[in-house]
């Protein structure tokens, strides 16, 4: 498959009055056309921020982005200016956010915010975009989807708000939407209704970029994952092997520390310490103080990035031979 | 299941009902049915798992049991009495044998105290300091998995998952047998969640303490409960066993609900996609709460509300069953 959005060392950095850290470090996968990606990582691993550079989203200053590439289609979005990058966001390149309540104007009715989205990339009349955003709301199956256009959204439910974001989303028909935490602030029924559509847009050749904290929702979702810990990338592979054989302790970790609802219950196997700050990375592997396998090199170097065939690719001296 | 009586925490027939009141003279022009006739009892040392999605009153429940609310019916007997029926004295012996663990350790610590006094206040209160409070204090840490040292310290010192072993320790402080357990995993990071869950079984075992663990994350509470209750809208549908709930679910809820839940490793079934959203508790659908709903549903569904079906040690309210 053709690579669709590339990242080439990205990195990213923050300043504040008290300190200076990056977000992300040297950051690199691909997406390919119609595929389902999956970002993983706990809290401040530089995830979000990961996803909001690609749109040239990060406020600045503080942020910076300070070298990489990101290459859509072959267009580095880095080096492009200002109205070729409005041009691209929410037509080829859209966006869901975690919290639908603060991602939509709480002041304007539903169909006037979709219609402006419409109104923006293409030259249709008002009637004509309404009806096509109409369209796309009965798409996400919101039920009444001629009354809702007039309603606000605190007139909505969560998970409606969230398929009101999706529809809008979709609008322009982009080939590849960027899902923030898209279900984390939904309960597990809507979750479900919402991956229904995720998958079906898939089947429509959009390809997803989901952000999540859950491993449970990688499963559920993606084609491939690339993980992170403290602003860098440790492993990436395909789904199922990813499950089956995770390569980096971090990774087996978040695995074994995972609760399984199951009959003879051994004991979690929790990854000691805690969730580094980024003010406080360690120099070599950021790991190697949780990480049971962690040894002199460990502390000097970055680990390299060790091939295992098929994708399947780790940042872990413990793989590498010598 | 054991016998009402002989169990540490037995709810019966329990409603909890908020007014809703409009205009000028807040004048009662409806009722939330928050809670609305829960019947459950739990023995020593177990952990009951209690699930539902949000606005299904889970915390509702926890509270009233707690004696946070003062329900309008039914009765909770906590070691054989009825904490509803007591005098004040009585009651006082008895509150600190009930705990609870919040899911935001930052919200439920004051961030003016320090350590030491946020593990102490209850002890001075009931008057159980052992020797001097710093060691009491260090002693209760010790418990959690956190040094003795940070007693003076204050709560924003402290990682997410440091802060929920200081509302553990807090919890434990007073010797109680039954705590309530508010999504305490929930606000915290994977690696750390694994970390809090093996401390909660390991004080089980060492104090033969009780929990009633709230919980969305279907994943934790199926891993961590002996038994799980599945609720909606104010109403249980569905109390057994872990295992059969999770393998096995009876009431069309339940199955809905656990097809949803995303076990990562396990190849998943076909997935239930229930339509529409839940109904309001200020007005519950007549019947069978949950029939608007339910894909199963049949014409006595509208009328009656299902009664209790006991099968062995698992419960259903569901004309089907």
């Amino acid at each position: 498959m053709e690579p669709l959005l590339q990242v080439k060392g990205l990195s990213v950095s923050f300043t504040t009055d008290e300190a200076a850290f990056r977000a992300v470090d040297d950051v690199s996968f691909q997406v390919s056309v119609g595929e389902i990606v999956g970002l993983v990582g706990e809290s401040g691993c530089g995830k979000s921020v990961t996803a909001l550079s690609v749109l040239r989203l990060i406020p600045s200053p503080p942020g910076k982005i300070e070298s990489g590439q990101i290459l859509f289609k072959g267009e580095d979005l880095l080096k492009v200016d200002v109205s070729r990058m409005q041009n691209l966001r929410g037509k080829e390149i859209s966006m869901i956010f975690q919290e639908p309540m603060s991602a939509l104007s709480p002041l304007h009715r539903i169909g006037n915010q979709l219609v402006e989205a419409i109104s923006l990339h293409r030259a249709l009349s008002k009637k004509e975009a309404w009806n096509l955003a109409e369209s796309y709301l009965k798409k996400v199956s919101l039920p009444d989807a001629g009354q809702k256009m007039f309603a606000y959204p605190y007139q909505l439910s969560g998970g409606m708000q969230q398929r009101v974001m999706i529809a809008m989303a979709l609008l322009l028909e982009p080939d590849l939407v960027i899902a923030d935490e898209p279900t984390t602030a939904l309960d597990v029924t809507v979750q479900a209704q919402i991956f229904e559509l995720l998958q079906k847009m898939r089947k429509e050749h959009t390809a997803v970029f989901l952000i999540t904290h859950d491993m449970g929702v990688i499963w559920e979702m993606c084609d491939r994952v690339i993980v992170m810990y403290a602003a860098r990338v440790v492993e990436e592979a395909r789904r199922d092997t990813l499950f089956q054989s995770p390569a980096h302790p971090y990774t087996q970790g978040l695995l074994a520390s995972s609760p399984k609802p199951v009959r003879n219950k051994t004991r979690l196997k929790a990854i000691p310490g805690q969730v580094p700050s980024p003010i406080h990375y360690l120099p070599g592997c950021r790991f190697r103080d949780r990480c049971a396998h962690a040894h002199g090199r460990c502390e000097r170097e970055i680990p390299e990035w060790v091939d295992l065939g098929d994708g399947h690719r780790a940042a872990c001296f413990l793989l590498s031979r010598g | 299941m054991s016998n009402l009586y002989s169990s540490i925490l037995a709810v019966r027939d329990l409603k909890m009902y908020f007014p809703v009141r409009r205009g000028v003279m807040s004048r009662t022009v409806g009722y939330v049915y928050a809670v609305d006739g829960v019947t459950f009892s739990m023995d020593k040392k177990e952990i009951l798992g209690l699930v539902g999605e949000s606005g299904c009153s889970k915390t509702t429940l926890a509270r009233t049991i707690l004696m946070l609310e003062k329900p309008v019916s039914g009765q909770v007997l906590f070691d054989g009495k009825d904490l509803f029926k007591l005098r004040r004295r009585e009651l006082a012996g008895l509150r600190k044998r009930l705990q609870i663990i919040f899911q935001d350790p930052t919200a439920s610590l004051n961030p003016r105290m320090n350590i030491l006094d946020i593990l102490t206040e209850g002890l001075l209160q009931y008057g159980m300091v052992e020797g001097d409070r710093e060691t009491h204090a260090r002693k209760l840490l010790a418990e959690v998995g956190l040094d003795g040292d940070v007693i003076y310290r204050y709560p924003h010192e402290f990682s997410g998952g440091q802060r929920q072993r200081i509302s553990i320790a807090r919890a434990i402080s007073l010797r109680p047998d039954f705590i309530v357990c508010d999504e305490p995993v929930s606000a915290l990071d994977v690696s750390v969640q694994a970390q809090i869950i093996n401390l909660l079984l390991d004080l089980r075992e060492r104090y033969d303490l009780s929990y009633l663990f709230i919980s969305h994350d279907l994943s934790v509470v199926g891993y961590i409960a002996d038994r799980i209750a599945v609720m909606y809208l104010g109403r249980m549908v569905e109390v057994g066993p872990a295992g059969d709930v999770v393998e096995d679910p009876l009431h069309p809820y339940s199955q809905a609900l656990l097809s949803a839940a995303t076990a990562p490793g396990v190849y998943r079934k076909k997935r239930i996609i229930l339509s529409g959203e839940t109904p309001s508790p200020v007005a519950p659908p007549p019947g069978c709460v949950f029939h608007p709903r339910c894909p199963k549903s049949m014409p006595v569904c509208r009328k009656e509300v299902p009664r209790e079906t006991v099968s062995g040690k698992r419960r259903v309210w569901c004309h089907l069953c």
